[in-house]
């Protein structure tokens, strides 16, 4: 009786714990603040080495958690995955599986103090065989990268530009902020070129134009000539064509395409389309609830997809040419983030759990190598596959009492 | 844009008119009438000739109050329209006289303590919605409500409780002090100056709070702005993001808010004029309108509901001035 009414109040606190909460909250995120204040006194503590020098991006087992009043968010809870020089890895899942807060770790953009990278390690390769460890780095280095080494394109170009200050301003200051020895007619000249090469005519009068007066199309390819101005080695894309009708869609993706081979970077393309990536990816990461379920290259993912999540989501979206009464749709829902199960995130809604033999009630899965490139996380491979190992969790209490 | 200029004003005539013609009903109807109170006392005074009634009869002929409410508005608008006044009742010298002896006090009053509103309220409200939710934004969050919450008045009266009676580094009240005319013209000038210390702080204290929190509103709705997270992404320190990317932006409504307050740099303070004896266009009204001055206290209405509607039309002018996205036609 006492259980059964426990479990139905699961969204319910009362006042006592909402205050142990936030008290548990504010000292946590301060020691964590206080420790990264710290760790920016020693380059050396946040300069690090890539396991792979051909990789711009190495996450490793990242762990980025919001403290929220109603308990810690394991919004990315144990990601690994690498983003090989010029290439396009796609980042797929459903809304809320923690797609966005792994770019924004990255650009060190998180909500903070409540939102916080609790453990793990980022790893970006700056060239000349270094490295830094974003998790830790110091948000003046940060600052250096952000624009420069790394740039961003967002998801809604309607409001991503500034409002009060004209297109030319726009792009003219981040050029100027990460070459400070550029004469402005230099800088000029570089936004001219920028404008023209995103595929914009008459970049002379869009120079001296407002946001407002560009369509959405329009205002994502400048926001594609910010973030390419200074010829980052990677660009993030945080689902850039969602807020675009499908044929301008379309045209923004293949400008991406293009550019990412002249300016020699990378792209990590977060997206929920299918298509998108289909289109575009070399690699595929498939996340839910804040773990990579499933990655490995385009052609693994899209013609032997074997986590049951994945092989759900292909079967969700609709193909040209077959005739569907209705369109199939995974069942149930994402766990709730505040109290995840101690088993694998995906089995409440599983449909192919028979297959694990009952593996999947115990812990949750590890990953596992089912070939040179493709790694799964479901008990389906246990037997035939070869197991790299348990995502690690920070364990937050312990992160609170201090650790050795 | 000249077109909605116009427009405007056309609509402000007609709303003048209609705001007028409720003042006059109002003063028309006070319960001591200007010229009862008159007619009183001259039956009184020694060697009276005539009574009350006589005198009222004879007084309100000669003040034009036998007319009645409608009539006399009509005659007071028609010689308004032309620019005549008349003379004030309380103070026997022409309205505009009185009104330009008055109006330059109030506006030193009000210009500084606008001043000293703009640059302690913005700047507080900023780093208010900087710091959210911290020790810093609360301290100042209240101290600003209980500027609001604090009737003039009361502040007024602490102040002089403890800067005059306490302290006696300021007079309680009035503007020059005894030997002023002792003084040569730069000392006049401070002797003046230091009148004012404490009117100014009592009106800056009671404006600060609303314009501080409408600062934090503002800067905190547009730092999570995703204009602000693309000004990060491309590397700005955080000061110049604050500074001038999320700035430039609260100061859309900012300025329109602070333009459209400037006419009101006219119109006086009444309660704080009065309680400082600061000879303004306030006290001069408060007292006009204790003795039923009706032509003073209509071109004083009049004056305010003209800085109120101007100070509306700039607003929208000036939103349009600011924000490249507001075109008005």
């Amino acid at each position: 009786m006492s259980a059964s009414k426990k479990k139905k109040d699961a969204n319910y606190i009362s006042g006592k714990e909402s205050r142990a909460i936030s008290k548990f909250n504010r000292k946590l995120t301060k020691r964590l603040e206080k420790d990264r204040a710290d760790a920016n006194k020693d380059p050396a503590l946040y300069t690090t080495r890539m396991r792979d020098p051909n990789n711009v991006v190495e996450f490793d087992n990242v762990c980025t958690y919001f403290f929220t009043d109603i308990g810690t968010v394991k919004a990315v809870d144990g990601v690994s995955f690498d983003i090989p020089k010029c290439s396009t890895v796609g980042v797929v899942g459903e809304s809320g599986c923690g797609k966005s807060v792994t770019s924004l770790s990255l650009m060190q953009l998180l909500q903070r103090p409540q939102g916080q990278t609790a453990g793990g390690e980022i790893r970006f390769n700056i060239g000349n065989g270094e490295a830094l460890n974003i998790v830790n780095t110091p948000t003046a280095k940060m600052q250096e990268i952000r624009g420069n080494h790394i740039s961003m394109i967002f998801q809604e170009p309607m409001t991503s530009l500034n409002p009060v200050f004209r297109i030319g301003a726009q792009i003219d200051e981040v050029i100027k902020l990460h070459n400070p020895d550029m004469s402005k007619d230099d800088v000029k000249k570089r936004t001219l070129e920028m404008i023209e090469l995103v595929g914009i005519a008459d970049g002379e009068s869009i120079y001296k134009r407002y946001p407002h007066e560009l369509s959405g199309g329009m205002r994502q390819r400048i926001m594609i000539a910010i973030a390419l101005a200074c010829s980052p080695g990677l660009i993030i894309a945080d689902e850039p064509t969602t807020a675009l009708d499908v044929t301008i869609q379309a045209q923004i993706l293949d400008l991406l395409r293009d550019l990412k081979d002249k300016i020699n970077s990378s792209i990590m393309l977060i997206t929920h389309d299918l298509g998108v990536v289909a289109s575009m990816a070399d690699y595929v990461v498939v996340m839910y609830a804040g773990r990579v379920v499933e990655k490995g290259t385009a052609e693994d993912i899209f013609h032997h997809p074997c986590h049951p999540y994945t092989i759900g989501l292909m079967r969700s979206k609709p193909v040209v040419g077959k005739k569907v009464d209705s369109l199939y749709n995974i069942p149930g829902s994402v766990p709730n983030p505040v109290d995840m199960p101690n088993y694998c995130y995906f089995r409440d809604r599983c449909e192919m759990r028979d297959e694990c033999k009952g593996m999947c009630d115990g812990k949750y899965p590890p990953e596992i190598k089912i070939n040179d490139t493709h790694v799964v996380s479901c008990y389906r491979f246990f037997e035939t596959g070869e197991v790299l190992g348990y995502p690690k969790p920070v364990d937050v209490e312990e992160l609170y009492h201090g650790k050795k | 844009m000249t077109k909605y200029i116009i427009k405007r004003l056309l609509i402000s005539v007609v709303i003048l008119f209609c705001v007028m013609l409720i003042v006059y009903a109002l003063m028309y109807s006070m319960p001591t009438k200007f010229t009862e109170q008159m007619a009183r006392e001259l039956s009184k005074g020694q060697g009276a000739t005539k009574n009350y009634e006589d005198w009222l009869a004879q007084l309100n002929a000669q003040y034009g109050m036998d007319k009645g409410l409608i009539p006399g508005y009509f005659t007071w608008l028609k010689s308004a329209v032309k620019g005549d006044f008349g003379d004030s009742w309380k103070y026997n010298m022409p309205v505009t006289q009185k009104f330009h002896e008055t109006v330059w006090y109030s506006f030193a009053l009000g210009l500084v303590s606008f001043i000293f509103e703009v640059i302690i309220a913005i700047p507080l409200g900023v780093l208010a919605a900087k710091k959210q939710y911290s020790i810093t934004d609360y301290t100042v969050t209240v101290v600003a409500l209980v500027g609001i919450s604090m009737p003039t008045f009361f502040l007024a009266t602490v102040l002089k409780l403890v800067f005059s009676v306490k302290l006696g580094w300021f007079d309680l009240s009035g503007m020059i002090s005894r030997n002023y005319y002792n003084l040569s013209p730069a000392g006049q000038f401070f002797d003046v100056a230091k009148h004012f210390v404490l009117p100014c702080i009592t009106l800056t204290v009671i404006s600060i709070g609303s314009l501080m929190r409408y600062t934090r509103t503002n800067t905190l709705e547009v730092l999570n702005a995703d204009y602000i997270r693309t000004a990060r992404a491309k590397g700005l320190p955080e000061k110049k993001v604050i500074n001038y990317h999320a700035f430039r932006n609260t100061l859309v409504p900012l300025v329109t808010i602070l333009g459209g307050s400037l006419p009101g740099l006219f119109s006086g303070a009444l309660i704080t004029e009065t309680l400082f004896a600061i000879e303004g266009i306030g006290y001069a009204d408060y007292h006009a309108m204790v003795a039923g001055d009706i032509p003073f206290t209509m071109f004083y209405l009049a004056f305010v509901a003209i800085l109120t509607l101007l100070g509306n039309l700039i607003a929208d002018i000036l939103y349009a001035v600011v924000d490249p996205r507001v075109r008005i036609s």
